[in-house]
């Protein structure tokens, strides 16, 4: 046993989704555990550790949730690959845990029987054994320990039961086992095999399970209005409509503290420092710049815990179900809601949301259309435009026109997302659609302890990922609109001398056609670090002084210099220009291509062009000149 | 066998006297059992269908499985949700297509 001091044994989580696999990794390693991603893939990897009580040390492994070893998406071949240690960089591990939903075993005992073929030694956790219990369902462990040739573990994840055993079995595992792995005899199973493996898996199962005398009769009943098809989708909507009140209304307060704190940071370095470029890189290009990110933390941390909430519950894969048909329609799948519907926050986590689809194609749809969903970002933005040029009037007795071009810039937003989703389709993957066979899990309550944990590992991962990739971007934005300075006593602002500004004035003339004036050119370069920084920028162009009622100010000088078409029109830009750096960095690190954020780039700034064109044009001849 | 002539759904020419239809033809409440899982070609999947006969095994539809149709989506009755022995799974009409079922039998769902 001298190697195992110098490299600490290692299992590997394997199970169906829904198994509760996530709750027993936590159970396991606590609070020592480490997300990263798979080299050269972007599947996440979470690792963490185990002290067993003689206290030996032991690395644990969660790999994807699978139904076989035969992959179907990355994240499926990233479990295959670690199992059969073919996966870069890894080494293989030492054992395996099977997790299992002790309620539901008939698929799982199929993924047991192809697991054992793999040369491991495997310890099968019967995890939600309570539940089993409480159902009446009797298992016969030690026939079933026989038949399957595994030890078994009965655990409750969420209540720390029988993590000893589990702990123990894998310690004698390891020990006895330890590199002394098998070669693998796996191969991918034909149609035929899995027929057999599953006519083997159900004789087993009615040897050794008998049914429940007090079958679950929840799921039933909810399923029963849930998904029907009225009450249904009446209940998505207003899921929906909740979480995006909450989203914008709870997380209001913590942005404002988030941007106050950053102001004072910027405001604490700016005295510290002489006046000059460091200072204007700290406090204008990496303060500013990262807290006009940071304040969006808060909403994906609430949108995150909805989601989570949602997931754990078992309601996502029925919202999946019934939006599957529009989003069809539209070549999406049924599992890119989520990761759109996150894009409403932000497109950043959103887009790093789309690790949950299988397919490839389906991803990089779900991908390229993303952006096109309102971010909070643009908020500010549409806010500022439609307070200084829509009258703030009432139709109809209730409807305020402010708030219905509001609506209609979101709604603008969802149906180009849809229709440019059908065009990709159309013409990238000739109309090839992605089969959707999806588990409706049995509902269960969710666990405060796992919901918060998965919470603050999203939001780290926002802030580590995405922080990153910002920064660079930040600062590359801030070198561009500060660089060169203005010479003394130039007139006008110091941006109009800037590389920024050089990019507006030599922009001019093709922006000039949609109605945009070389000040709103000059706001769109730093606007690209992220959309409501145009905002600023404008106010800068403009010279109207920062501080509260600046916003108010900036509002009147708009309104003073802009036609109403120019204001139309730079709304309709802002529907579906990539003025992000930060989403085409991450879109380039998720999909490891220039391709992509070059398309994505190449496609919104077509539209933008050609919206913002149709809308000035309608406009001025409608008078708005 | 007298269940059979209550089964007015399309049945195709299949040479069996058990009343067999397409898990995708069947309508809300129609329960049966799986004989046949077999994926045909229809030009739009993007994967071939040994693959979708795989995927269809794997997640337990597979010859002599019970099913019973749940629910259907709200526009075009598609995506189905049907009970799969103890199981839930949701699936769109045209992966649906593959399974066949027998419908003459009662299972006890």
């Amino acid at each position: 046993m001298t190697d195992a001091a110098i490299a600490p044994a290692r299992i590997a989580l394997v199970g169906n989704p829904n198994s509760g696999k996530t709750a027993l990794f936590n159970a396991l390693t606590g609070s020592r555990q480490k997300v990263a991603n798979y080299a050269g893939v972007t599947v996440e990897r979470k690792e963490g550790a185990l002290i067993t009580p003689s206290g030996r040390r032991i690395a644990v492994l969660d790999l994807p949730g699978t139904y076989s070893l035969r992959a179907r998406s990355p994240d499926e071949e990233v479990t295959r690959d670690a199992v059969l240690g073919r996966l870069a960089g890894e080494t293989r591990p030492d054992a395996i845990i099977c997790v299992a939903d002790a309620t539901n075993l008939r698929l799982v005992l199929r993924l047991v029987i192809e697991l054992t073929q793999v040369g491991l030694p495997i310890v099968l956790a019967l995890n939600m054994y309570d539940i089993a219990q409480r159902q009446g369902l009797e298992i016969d462990l030690d026939k079933l320990s026989k038949e399957l040739g595994v030890p078994i573990v009965t655990t409750v994840a969420t209540r720390k039961r029988g993590i000893e055993d589990l702990v123990s079995q894998v310690e004698a595992l390891t020990h006895a086992d330890h590199h002394t792995g098998m070669e693998s005899g796996w191969r991918e199973p034909s149609a035929k095999e899995l027929r057999a493996a599953h006519l083997n898996a159900e004789r087993i199962l009615k040897a050794c399970v008998k049914p429940p005398a007090r079958p679950d009769t929840w799921t039933g009943r909810l399923d029963d209005v849930l998904l029907n098809p009225v009450a249904g989708i009446l209940i998505l909507l207003a899921i929906l409509f909740f979480m995006f009140q909450a989203v914008f209304s709870w997380a209001q307060p913590v942005m404002d503290l988030i941007s106050s704190a950053f102001t004072l940071l910027g405001q604490g370095v700016g005295h510290l420092l002489p006046d000059g470029m460091l200072r204007s890189l700290l406090v204008d290009g990496v303060i500013a710049g990262v807290g006009s990110i940071l304040v969006f933390l808060p909403q994906i941390m609430i949108l995150f815990f909805f989601i989570i909430l949602l997931e754990d519950f078992g309601y996502m894969a029925r919202a999946a179900f019934l939006i599957d048909r529009i989003m069809g329609g539209a070549g999406l799948h049924g599992r890119a809601f989520i990761p759109l519907l996150s894009s409403f926050a932000c497109a950043i986590p959103g887009i790093m949301a789309t690790r949950v689809i299988d397919h490839r194609r389906d991803r990089l749809t779900t991908i390229l259309v993303a952006p096109l969903m309102t971010c909070s970002a643009r908020i500010p933005v549409y806010t500022l435009i439609i307070s200084a040029f829509i009258p703030n009037k009432t139709l109809w007795g209730w409807v305020s026109l402010q708030g219905l071009v509001m609506f209609g810039l979101y709604g603008a937003g969802i149906v180009s997302a849809l229709v440019v989703a059908v065009v990709i389709r159309k013409i990238f993957w000739r109309g090839a659609s992605e089969p959707f066979i999806m588990e409706l899990p049995a509902y269960k309550l969710p666990d405060p302890m796992n919901v918060a944990r998965s919470v603050f590992q999203r939001g780290a991962i926002f802030v580590q990922r995405a922080g990153t990739i910002i920064l660079s971007m930040m600062v590359l934005i801030w070198f561009l609109s500060t660089v060169p300075g203005a010479p003394a006593g130039a007139p006008g602002p110091a941006i109009n001398y800037s590389f920024a500004g050089m990019i507006g004035h030599a922009m001019l003339p093709i922006l000039a056609p949609i109605g945009f004036s070389w000040q709103m050119a000059v706001a769109l370069v730093p606007g690209m670090a992220a959309r409501e920084v145009a905002v600023g920028a404008l106010a800068t162009v403009y010279s109207v002084g920062g501080g509260e009622g600046a916003r108010g100010a900036l509002g009147a000088n708009l309104a003073q210099h802009w036609s109403m078409a120019s204001a139309l029109a730079f709304l309709a830009w802002y529907v579906f220009a990539p003025q992000c750096a930060s989403t085409l960095g991450v879109v380039k690190r998720e999909t490891n291509s220039w391709l992509w954020p070059a398309l994505m780039f190449g496609y919104m700034i077509t539209l933008a062009y050609i919206a913002a064109f149709i809308v000035y044009h309608v406009a001025l001849a409608l008078g708005g000149g | 066998m007298n269940a059979s002539s209550s089964v007015t759904l399309e049945t195709q020419a299949v040479p069996s006297p058990l009343a067999l239809i397409r898990l995708s033809d069947a309508r809300k409440g129609v329960s049966g059992r799986v004989v046949k899982v077999g994926a045909e070609d229809d030009g739009y999947g993007a994967i071939e269908p040994d693959e979708l006969e795989r995927r269809l095994l794997e997640m337990g539809f597979v010859e002599g499985a019970r099913i019973k149709l749940l629910y259907e989506g709200f526009i075009g009755r598609d995506p189905i949700a049907v009970r799969l022995d103890d199981m839930r799974v949701a699936l769109r009409r045209r992966e649906a297509r593959g399974v066949w079922l027998d419908v003459t039998t009662e299972p006890a769902l």
